[in-house]
């Protein structure tokens, strides 16, 4: 490993010292010195030189022939044999993909009677649905489910291994990673196929100040995971040939683990799971009191959307933190993000501000909320809230 | 029992702008902070120890974190948190380390260490990925759960715990050794106590090399690596757009108008 500074390609501008985070590059004599001691090779110099004059060699190559490695696999995710809708818009996603690499594009599905998620997704463009089906694989279970998919990888080598960046494909794609040594991207925003070849993996780093552009060189597959409503659903298949189901060999000595799922508590009034809303009504600190958390929640219903909230009024006990959205929330991209009486900290815009669109109501004309809104309403949201609802319902009654 | 909870030094604010026009990293207040997940997973060792001796049973916390020479800071935070005792894993080789390097390193410390129970943020607010819990597990091949908002239950052979999940809560009985992963849920954060400050600053705080976790270097940093960055760039800048004023009975008009403007409605 070594980063080196190409003397004939510098002209010591100092990009590169401004960029690393560190401050370990100084300019001296116009040319840029990096201090070793203090580098930690992030590459944040060698992305921001316009004169490649700074590089950062790995002594690495791959340990096998990777061109064994065909064909895009989603993840098909499934709850109580539904399967999430992240999974659908992964499909639109690994179709353009497979169609770049000219090759196959697979859903592979674990759990016990998949027979109604074949069906929905043979409607789609697949290639093809592996299923593999044991009771003992019903729910998620992280050590049962990464070791039969680590095994299945092995075995059929896809080149390309996608998932939803939900709770079980964050944490079950890293375990699969690691076992593969394999490289994973989390919450991917964009996914390209270059001229090389390789899977171009775009993520949001630092709350969605900064973007990063991932690859996974030397090793296959090449992991990711994408987070919800980034890629849109893809069209129903209405020629071609259905996909392929294939019920795949079960190996009963990969299915034991050390966890026991002893209970599963639905939760009633998240039944709109805020990741998976078109449309997101949410609360802040201007909501005052948690009996006025209804208003909002009234508007949600009316407009058929979730009930988001921020931290501030989590915090406050008004509402359980499933709802919260931002740094220490969850991250959504809703087509229609309604803010109301937030006044839009960076940390409740690192977790919304890639929605669609975004409307804020807020008596703060200077609240920062309204520099990423694209429709900003300057007033109390606890008297427009209700008068909203109601001209809502009024125009939906007379549909 | 033997606790062990893994930290991350980040940045104490995430405005970190790209500036397109000079192509740099703008970082406004550059002060570090224990990442704020990880304090819950700090909290909730720090209870169960707690919780454990009361029973009179013997049970220590133990933090780690892998940086650079100032990370010691945030462990010296962390012991005034309640903590027993730190180590800092700081070498050159550790440096540009991805998540699966990230975690192979952590694992191979907590080799060393031998803990029954290993908390973890659920993910860190600067990389943001939740990968290093789970991948820590799979290295140590110990049992995990991930997105723990509750502990129902502890004894010398399992755990129970509840995970947060999009459908609601799933309850499971994990056998130990364990490597958890904690949501914001799971508990309310101390402040650090006057003797956890004296003690913060007392400690003496050892410095692990790769060398000291029987790590070949082949497998840290940059080099041990499957991922590599190749471009860095800033998002789309998000402009504010119209704004109206008036008397609440127009804006709800407008806002209807606009709702049925957008076919929401």
């Amino acid at each position: 490993m070594a980063i080196r500074v190409i003397e004939e390609k510098c002209n010591g501008c100092g990009l590169c010292t401004k960029n690393c985070p560190q401050m370990a590059i100084a300019v001296d004599n116009k040319k840029a010195i990096i201090d070793l001691e203090v580098c930690n090779y992030c590459g944040a110099c060698a992305a921001a030189c316009r004169f490649r004059a700074i590089t950062i060699e790995v002594d690495k190559q791959a340990q096998e022939d990777l061109s064994q490695y065909r064909g895009v696999w989603v993840f098909g995710e499934q709850f109580r044999g539904k399967v999430a809708p992240v999974v659908l818009e992964l499909v639109g996603a690994g179709r353009k993909l497979a169609d770049a690499r000219n090759t196959e594009l697979a859903v592979v599905v674990l759990g016990s009677d998949l027979s109604a998620a074949a069906r929905e997704l043979s409607e789609y463009p697949v290639d093809k649905v592996y299923l593999y089906e044991a009771p003992e694989l019903a729910h998620y279970d992280g050590e049962r489910y990464s070791r039969v998919l680590g095994d299945l990888v092995r075995a059929l080598k896809p080149e390309i291994l996608l998932a939803g960046a939900t709770t079980t494909g964050r944490s079950f794609m890293s375990q699969v990673a690691i076992k593969l040594y394999t490289g994973l991207t989390a919450d991917c925003t964009g996914l390209e196929i270059g001229d090389d070849g390789l899977l171009y993996q775009t993520r949001p780093a630092y709350g969605g100040n900064i973007m990063a552009t991932i690859l996974c060189p030397y090793t296959r597959p090449q992991m990711a995971t994408v987070r919800h409503k980034v890629f849109p659903l893809p069209p129903k298949r209405t020629n071609g040939k259905a996909p392929e189901v294939v019920h795949l060999n079960v190996k009963p000595q990969l299915h034991s683990s050390r966890s026991e799922l002893l209970d599963f508590i639905e939760q009633v009034e998240t039944t709109v799971n805020i990741v998976e809303a078109d449309i997101i009504v949410s609360g802040g600190r201007g909501i005052q009191d948690p009996a006025n958390f209804a208003l909002i929640e009234a508007l949600a219903k009316a407009l058929g959307g979730a009930v988001g909230a921020s931290r501030a009024a989590v915090d406050a006990g008004w509402i359980p933190y499933a709802h919260q959205v931002g740094q220490t929330g969850k991250t959504v991209c809703p087509k229609l993000y309604i803010a109301c009486g937030i006044s839009g900290a960076v940390q409740h815009l690192a977790g919304m501000s890639s929605s669609d669109t975004i409307i804020a109501i807020n008596k703060d004309p200077d609240a920062p909320i309204f520099q990423v809104a694209n429709f900003g309403f300057v007033g109390d949201c606890l008297e427009i809230v209700p008068l909203l609802t109601r001209k809502i319902e009024a125009l939906r009654g007379r549909a | 029992m033997k606790i062990c909870v893994c930290i991350k030094q980040v940045p104490a604010t995430t405005e970190v702008k790209f500036d397109p026009e000079t192509n740099t990293l703008v970082r406004e207040g550059v002060d570090s902070q224990i990442n704020p997940f990880d304090v819950y997973a700090l909290e909730e060792a720090v209870r169960v120890k707690e919780r454990l001796q009361k029973e009179g049973e013997e049970a220590t916390v133990t933090v780690l974190t892998m940086g650079p020479p100032q990370a010691e800071q945030a462990l010296r935070e962390a012991i005034s948190l309640g903590a027993d005792d730190a180590v800092l894993l700081s070498d050159r080789a550790f440096r540009g380390a991805d998540t699966w390097a990230t975690s192979y390193a952590l694992a191979q410390a907590l080799r060393k260490l031998q803990p029954d129970l290993v908390f973890c943020g659920m993910q860190a607010i600067d990389g943001d990925t939740g990968q290093v819990g789970p991948g820590i597990a799979v290295h140590l091949d110990y049992a995990q759960a991930t997105y723990v908002a509750k502990i129902e239950a502890l004894d010398k052979r399992k755990i129970t715990v509840r995970r947060l999940v999009e459908q609601g809560y799933e309850v499971c009985a994990v056998r130990l050794p364990v490597v958890m992963t904690v949501v914001k849920e799971i508990n309310e954060p101390r402040t650090p106590s006057l003797r956890g400050k004296m003690n913060a600053k007392k400690a003496r705080i050892p410095v692990w090399k790769a060398a000291d976790i029987e790590a070949p270097e082949e497998k840290l940093g940059l080099q041990g690596s499957p991922t590599q960055v190749v471009k860095v760039f800033s998002p789309p800048h998000r402009e504010g757009g119209e704004k109206w004023t008036g008397e609440p009975e127009e804006l709800a008009d407008k806002l209807a108008s606009l709702l049925k403007e957008l076919e929401v409605v």
